[in-house]
């Protein structure tokens, strides 16, 4: 069994450990919200926060997470994860949606670093993250909407 | 060779959960409706019901019903817009629901008794169909009304959900006269607004998935789990056209979660109870590979083919006048040639499906684009009636083409797969990256030729277009309606109707027979066409030392959509004003081109910075769309700006080769797109039109990688005509 902490629940997974994290929360834990794209790690589809710090799931093995937090979309409830939603909500970011769960969760370590991103500091952060929909003007103009209703 | 090993045919979950507070079970066992329920919590008090579009309940939900796939390019909410300015509904109100697949009710009114999605026609072919559906339940809560208040039908109002009638100081809402509506006549002929007197349609409305896809609770065919399903992930053979041989499961049937392995002919499937074991199985299997129809050739053979093919005359798809007189007479002859690669898709959601079999039915769960089409082919599979086979249209992530198929391929796939093991689970079929980037299906490869005669007065006097690259339609069910006289219309479309005024012009097309599949992809043939043509011009405009957006207007004297959304265009890029310059040792430049696809014309300026290392850079992008009336401008910008990103993929870096007929490139490190940080600053204008509306989903893309070509040879000199475009 591994035991890792999932939005603030403990979670046993009784899965070889060098089963990726991203499979062992959709396929068993059915938390189906950070998605399959890559495989690789670099398409970003598959975040979720380690310790508050944006990861691939598809490409950390579950041995790895230790006794670190996990937080996926699901659990992106705080104050910068609702402000995150309103703005793209607000300014209808998603078009597909399927890479939105994985934005969200980058764009959230961000804001959680940084109150006030630049441009650069959007780019950098959300650069592992691609959108096949490109869309990329609105996920920058949320990101700093965001950023303002939180101030 | 395959087995069933009956014990590991249920579920003994391997894995299992043992939480210590609430993961609903319904999250951990979605009911075998998961994927339609979450994408429409429906309204089981359906009271009124006019027709196949809507159903108001009296809890006052107006479900609507929307006929396309959401991929991305918001046609559930542009659909339901049309409905509800007609019902003059409170959009609040309004949820939507995916259409079972029954091309009697829900074909494409553009395409003839198909139900599909494509070709940019989900606005057009049912802009009038969903408007009068909205009026018609309209008329029938207002007869309604009249009745239980016994007031003339004329002196009732309805705005917003509510029906009034104000001299009595009398309303009720929708949900409240639902019942007595359905009771009254359905309307035969109803009179629809005039478009002055809209209020949702030219407005805002926001997206209906907005919240499901910011919060994740949006439902993909990917997250779709029934009750003792099994995931399979199939070996692909290596080579177009290969078979399977025969294959050795022995290891693989070792692997833990590992429940049996079926060979479909094409290749062989895993099947597990999750899809990491199902992978890892895919990955101890052993199969050897019938390689005697195998496509074996390079992509640069290929290529190296089409030049020689375009030594010689083509099918003709359009003749003016007689071209090669007009360039022997010509002052000056400029003669170009430009390279297409083959595209994959690449949709961020990689192909998949889930079918489950049942007594002389199915039902399957797909981001569903072509109905007629996949139930054709499944029943026919199956031995079954079409109309046996159920569709569920879940989202998709993305598809850009991919989804709708004539020939069904990864519908097909799952299915066999599921007839394989006598339908005793569910299947869902999983690719992963790898597989959905070599499956084939890609934008053609093409090699097109422009020699253009400019007169003294450097007129264009003469234009021969000859286009060589596979057809999308032969073979295929539709090809008789896509290909005349050795044509595929797909081919050269934006070639064959070039507006620019050429009194002698020649377009002619072969379309030699490859091995690798090929599909529509995002814009079809105006991929290219756009490319090739508005390159040439520009090149011609340099020629004939004329500014390129006058000499554009020259030639446009017979189009003046196309004229207007140009210079507008150009005006809004301050196309007159001096480019700022870059820093020491970049070079800037700006470009313009402008297209027609699938009814709409838009025009862009780029402006681009290339480095001293011979990079460039996009920094902003001028794009100007005439679609007829804009249902939803904001959608609309958002489809030029996603268009955009979506064609400078392409254009930079964009290219699937093969070696020996092994597909190069396997993985978004070796089939780039772009990320945040390389995206320009995009600015949209729509031109106003109360005209019927275009489409938006497609018509952006074509003109982006002519106006960056265009704006990189303004910049340093150099022409690019071979996609992607590199300059190192």
């Amino acid at each position: 069994m591994i035991r890792i902490n999932v939005n603030g629940k403990a979670l046993d997974f009784d899965l070889p450990p060098d089963t990726p994290l991203l499979w062992a929360l959709r396929d068993t834990a059915g938390l189906t919200n950070n998605k399959y794209g890559y495989g690789m790690g670099l398409c970003g589809a598959c975040s979720v926060l380690l310790n508050g710090t944006s990861i691939r799931s598809c490409s950390t093995p579950l041995s790895a997470v230790g006794s670190g937090k996990i937080t996926t979309i699901e659990g992106l409830d705080d104050k910068v994860g609702q402000a995150l939603q309103t703005a793209w909500r607000k300014l209808d970011v998603s078009q597909c949606g399927y890479c939105q769960s994985g934005q969200l969760i980058s764009a959230s370590a961000l804001l959680r670093r940084k109150k006030n991103p630049s441009d650069a500091d959007i780019d950098a952060a959300l650069a592992g993250n691609l959108c096949r929909c490109a869309t990329y003007v609105r996920i920058r103009a949320a990101v700093k909407d965001a950023a303002k209703s939180l101030a | 060779m395959s087995t069933t090993p009956s014990s590991k045919t249920t579920l003994p979950r391997r894995a299992f959960l043992q939480q210590t507070s609430a993961l609903t079970l319904a999250l951990y066992l979605p009911n075998a409706r998961a994927g339609l329920v979450a994408q429409a919590q429906a309204s089981n008090a359906a009271n009124l019901e006019p027709n196949a579009f809507v159903r108001i309940g009296s809890d006052n939900k107006v479900i609507v019903i929307v006929k396309h796939l959401e991929m991305g390019q918001g046609a559930h909410t542009g659909l339901a817009t049309l409905l509800a300015e007609e019902l003059d509904a409170d959009w609040e109100q309004i949820v939507i629901e995916a259409a079972p697949a029954d091309a009697k009710r829900y074909n494409n009114l553009l395409m003839g008794p198909v139900q599909l999605t494509g070709g940019s026609t989900a606005m057009a072919n049912s802009f009038e169909q969903m408007r009068r559906a909205g009026a018609t339940a309209r008329a029938m809560l207002i007869s309604a009304a009249a009745a239980q208040w016994g007031v003339g039908t004329a002196s009732i109002s309805v705005s917003k959900g509510r029906v009034t009638h104000l001299a009595s100081k009398r309303s009720a809402s929708f949900g409240e006269l639902a019942t007595r509506a359905a009771e009254m006549p359905v309307p035969t002929d109803v009179t629809l607004k005039d478009p002055k007197q809209f209020v949702l349609i030219g407005k805002h409305a926001p997206r209906k998935d907005a919240r499901a896809k910011s919060n994740g609770t949006a439902i993909y065919t990917q997250d779709i789990r029934l009750p003792g399903m099994l995931t399979a992930v199939v070996a692909h053979p290596p080579r177009f056209g290969s078979t399977v041989k025969s294959f050795d499961a022995d290891a693989v049937l070792k692997i833990p979660g590992v429940v049996d392995v079926v060979s479909i002919g094409s290749g062989v499937a895993v099947l597990a109870n999750d899809f990491w074991s199902a992978k890892k199985g895919r990955d101890a299997l052993t199969v050897k590979w019938g390689e005697a129809n195998a496509f074996k050739h390079d992509s640069a053979e290929v290529m190296a083919q089409f030049k020689m093919l375009a030594r010689d005359p083509g099918a003709v798809a359009r003749k003016d006048g007689d071209a090669d007189v007009a360039l022997s007479k010509a002052s000056k002859v400029v003669d170009a040639a430009f390279e297409f690669p083959y595209l994959a898709h690449a949709a961020m959601e990689p192909m998949n499906c889930v079918v489950r079999l049942g007594r002389g039915e199915c039902e399957i769960w797909n981001g569903e684009q072509f109905q007629t089409g996949d139930q054709a082919a499944v029943a026919q599979l199956l031995g079954i009636a079409p109309d046996k086979v159920k569709l569920n249209m879940l989202f998709a992530g993305g598809s850009f083409g991919r989804r709708a198929n004539p020939v069904a391929d990864y519908v097909l796939e799952a299915a066999r797969i599921a007839q394989k093991i006598n339908g005793r689970a569910p299947v869902k079929l999983v690719w992963t990256r790898e597989d959905d980037m070599r499956a084939g299906y890609y934008r053609p490869m093409f090699f097109h030729t422009i020699k253009a005669g400019l007169n003294a007065k450097g007129k264009v006097i003469a234009w021969k277009h000859r286009l060589v690259g596979q057809s999308i339609f032969a073979g295929t069910a539709m090809e008789s309606m896509m290909v005349q006289n050795g044509v595929d219309h797909s081919s050269v479309e934006g070639a064959q109707n070039l507006p620019y005024q050429i009194d002698n012009l020649l377009v002619d097309l072969h379309s030699p027979t490859i091995g690798v599949p090929v599909l529509w992809w995002r814009s079809v043939g105006s991929t290219h066409t756009a490319f090739s043509t508005e390159v040439m011009i520009d090149e011609l405009a340099f020629a004939a030392k004329v500014d390129p957006v006058k000499f554009r207007l020259e030639m446009l004297n017979k189009n003046p959509r196309h004229a207007a959304v140009l210079n507008h265009a150009a005006t809004k890029a301050g196309w007159n004003n001096r480019l700022a310059a870059g820093k020491p040792g970049e070079k800037r430049g700006r470009g313009i081109a402008v297209h027609e696809s699938f009814g709409s014309v838009v025009a862009q300026v780029v402006e681009v910075t290339v480095k001293a290392d011979k990079t460039y850079r996009v920094d902003r992008v001028v794009c100007v769309v005439d679609c007829g009336i804009a249902i939803n401008p904001d959608n609309v910008n958002a489809q030029m700006e996603g268009s955009i990103g979506f064609a400078m993929s392409a254009a930079k870096y964009g290219a699937i080769t093969l070696n020996n007929g092994i597909v190069d490139q396997s993985n978004f490190h070796d089939y780039r797109l772009i990320n945040i940080a390389e995206m320009p600053k995009v600015e949209v204008h729509i031109m106003p039109s109360m005209k019927p509306p275009t489409g938006v989903g497609e018509p952006g893309v074509p003109p982006f990688a002519p106006a960056l070509s265009n704006a990189i040879a303004a910049a340093t000199g150099v022409r690019l005509r071979k996609l992607p475009l590199k300059l190192t």
